[in-house]
């Protein structure tokens, strides 16, 4: 495959020096392997910045009372927390960092469709990400409506709304862009051979978000520009004292959020796909089925944003048709569950970290899949909605599942990307204590939610105190060992082409070239001839 | 690096920029789409007031304009076979046309708003704010939509101003079509957006 003696080696992407140098060899660079790194580096720097002001609200939490802050503090600190992880970590999410960096090396490509749009969707990335922050440190405070901006609330708020609801809106234009330009990738720019039923699962995937980045995220757009005007020019689209209609913006906002879930789960899977047909040495069970469900989420996805609304205020018809299309979604995804394990029956399974990884998420995915049904029944969600049961449900799905998604990717390909290994015994270790924290932290908030404690209160009553002072002592697990994860990456040691090139044993086109990948990823276009996850006669 | 990798980033795919396009185009009337629904619902739940708001507008300057953009589309269309056929000054002038009729239509868009305005018709506005709910919502989308209309109208003479140089320093030639073909296709979009939201705002009653 690779010339293997270093002396034939290309310069890789991390050391490429073209024509210009320092920050601006990253800044200008077109190459989507640099821009993956662009969107790595930011979103994690996002989700520290998210951590920090989850362990805070926490804190508040830790006893009845009030402990740190006050009701407006607390008030505006789930909203940035919520604004924060969710725009600027997880809907950007795998796709922007891990499918920007392997999409075109997983199709035998040399770039992205259209490298300067790429660079361009991260410029109003962190142009989105500016105008959030400044909102947040500027006017009347920072918005305390929540990360759904639900009006008419977000119209009659003093907080600093319009610049973070713009900021949203930029970032929406980042994510279609990035959309767009993965579906023209793929369609145009697969190598020789590779027909679209011999691409990568992790492809699939992302193919299947970037429609819905691409046909969702205009709806929610209008709907933020109409908040803008409403605060701005008195218009009144969801003013009731105007003639709006409140529900009205519930409903615009709901189709692009709902599907946001699958954008931010969905490349999820596909690289756990991955990493569970690397490490059970055995092709994949079920490539057609994989493949179709990630397009069935992507399209059943996007006809049950109803489901947020049970208690809003819509036809009985309405409710039970969302509540029957929310189920239909348990079918695609559960295939998905039942491959990965099929997949690793009867395989020869090499038991490395990024595989305990993907066990850690298919374990936290099911919980939150299954409370999932909880909520989409009608009769059930009027129970636990808006308590303490939703945001356990959600952070199971969001960070258990997308989230975790995430590190498993970035312990996965991380000595492509880097060249480098990570101890392997810590990340393990460092997995341990992040599972043990996480379900400390929020099982405890789904039997919370059961006994009646509503979200976003900074107080509650004493009977919560004991499952409350749990979570909160989970958290600081959960925070210490996903620093004791991250500081094991950045200590990362190099290692020979040999150990770096293929050190998993991956039969997909990214670990058939070098590590880390040179500029054109490829010298010569490979043509195709096998099947994704073909083993390899060595 | 660009300079050492010409074949990157040069890489030239037309139909991958059509489809580009497309996709973008897609997203366009999806973002519309969301006021479409929001107009459909407030229609809805106050037809008569809309019925009356809607005769308070200028149905000629309306026509007007509908004409102005049917015939921009023409000519820009036009100015694409004409570069296809290789006539370089004649596709100049076809697009000069387009860009012409595009600021002719904003400056009647600019009276037609000066003339609500100055009857007190606007978003806040004492005079509306004294008026029925349907009346304010009714007006709330007129100047919305149009307005966002406008921008976009805005945005594709931009398009098609750069294509204007590009045809004229060569880069957009015979054989490099892409640019003003997608500058045409948006062009169309804009054209087509305006095609609904006359009926919509001037027409019916």
């Amino acid at each position: 495959m690779t010339g293997n003696s270093s002396t034939h080696r290309l310069p890789s992407y991390l050391e490429y020096q073209g024509k210009y140098t320092g920050i601006r060899a990253w800044i200008l660079s077109t190459d989507h392997k640099r821009i993956a790194l662009l969107y790595l580096y930011s979103q994690i720097f996002f989700f520290l910045a998210g951590l920090v002001m989850g362990l805070f609200m926490k804190l508040e939490l830790i006893a009845p009372g009030q402990q740190i802050m006050g009701p407006q503090a607390y008030n505006a600190l789930f909203t940035v927390h919520g604004l924060t992880m969710i725009f600027l970590f997880i809907i950007p999410g795998l796709a922007a960092s891990f499918g920007n960096f392997m999409i075109p090396i997983m199709i035998g490509a040399k770039d992205v469709a259209f490298p300067k749009l790429n660079l361009f969707s991260w410029y109003l990335f962190i142009a989105g990400a500016v105008i959030i922050l400044v909102g947040i440190f500027s006017g009347d405070g920072p918005p305390d409506t929540g990360w759904t901006f639900y009006a008419p609330y977000s119209l009659k708020t003093n907080t600093n709304v319009v610049l973070s609801v713009f900021g949203a809106f930029v970032l929406g234009f980042s994510s279609i862009l990035t959309g767009l330009n993965f579906i023209v990738t793929i369609h145009r720019m697969r190598a020789p051979g590779m027909g679209f039923f011999r691409m990568p699962l992790f492809i699939w995937s992302l193919y299947g978000t970037a429609w819905i980045q691409l046909l969702a995220t205009p709806v929610v757009g209008i709907t933020f520009l109409m908040v803008v005007a409403d605060r701005m020019l008195d218009i009144g689209f969801f003013d009731p004292a105007k003639g709006g209609d409140p529900v009205l913006y519930q409903h615009l906002f709901w189709i692009y959020s709902h599907p946001a879930v699958y954008i931010m789960i969905l490349p999820a899977m596909g690289a756990i796909t991955e990493i569970i047909v690397t490490f059970s040495r055995r092709t994949v069970f079920g490539y057609k089925a994989i493949a179709m469900s990630s397009l069935a989420i992507a399209f059943v996805g996007y006809l049950v944003w109803g489901h947020h609304m049970f208690t809003s205020g819509m036809s009985e018809t309405a409710r039970l048709v969302f509540s029957f299309l929310t189920f239909l979604v348990a079918i695609p995804s559960a295939i998905k569950v039942f491959n990965w394990t099929a997949t690793m029956y009867k395989g020869s399974i090499s038991l490395e970290p990024p595989f305990w990884w993907a066990m850690a998420f298919i374990f936290i995915f099911m919980i939150g899949g299954l409370t999932g049904l909880i909520l989409g029944s009608v009769s059930t969600d009027v129970h636990v909605h808006d308590t303490m049961f939703v945001v356990a449900h959600f952070h199971y799905i969001v960070f258990g599942g997308a989230g975790i998604a995430f590190f498993a990717a970035l312990h996965y390909w991380y000595p492509k990307m880097f060249g480098k290994m990570y101890n392997k015994k810590i990340a393990n270790w460092g997995l341990i204590g992040l599972f043990v924290g996480f379900n400390t932290t929020y099982l405890p908030m789904f039997f919370l939610g059961f006994m009646g404690m509503p979200r976003r209160y900074y107080d509650y009553l004493p009977q919560f105190a004991d499952l409350n002072l749990l979570s909160t002592v989970g958290s600081w697990i959960m925070a210490s060992s996903l620093i004791l994860v991250i500081v094991n990456l950045l200590r990362a040691k190099k290692g020979t082409p040999e150990e770096m090139d293929d050190p998993w044993g991956g039969r997909t086109l990214e670990w058939t070239i070098e590590s880390p990948p040179s500029l054109e990823n490829f010298e010569e276009i490979p043509v195709i001839d096998r099947e994704p996850y073909e083993l390899k006669s060595k | 690096m660009e300079q050492n990798h010409v074949a990157h980033t040069d890489h030239f795919d037309p139909v991958a920029s059509k489809l580009g396009m497309w996709l973008f185009i897609f997203t366009e009337i999806l973002l519309f789409g969301g006021l479409f629904i929001v107009y459909s619902v407030y229609r809805y739940k106050h037809p008569v007031e809309f019925h009356l708001a809607a005769e308070e507008l200028d149905v000629t300057i309306g026509l007007i304009n509908t004409v102005i953009l049917l015939i921009s589309s023409m000519t820009v269309a036009m100015s694409i076979t004409a570069l296809q056929l290789g006539n370089k000054k004649l596709t100049l002038i076809l697009l000069g046309t387009t860009g012409l009729l595009a600021l002719i239509f904003l400056v009647n868009k600019y009276f037609e708003w000066g003339a609500k305005i100055h009857h007190d018709i606007y978003p806040g506005s004492e005079f509306l704010l004294s008026l029925s709910k349907g009346d304010m919502l009714f007006f709330g989308l007129y100047f919305f939509m149009t307005g966002l209309h406008a921008l976009h109208i805005i945005a594709g003479l931009a398009l098609l101003g750069v294509a204007f140089f590009k045809v004229k320093n060569g880069s957009v030639n015979k054989d490099r079509i892409s640019l003003l073909e997608n500058g045409g296709l948006y062009w169309h979009l804009v054209d087509l957006i305006w095609i609904f939201l006359f009926p919509l705002f001037y027409l019916i009653h």
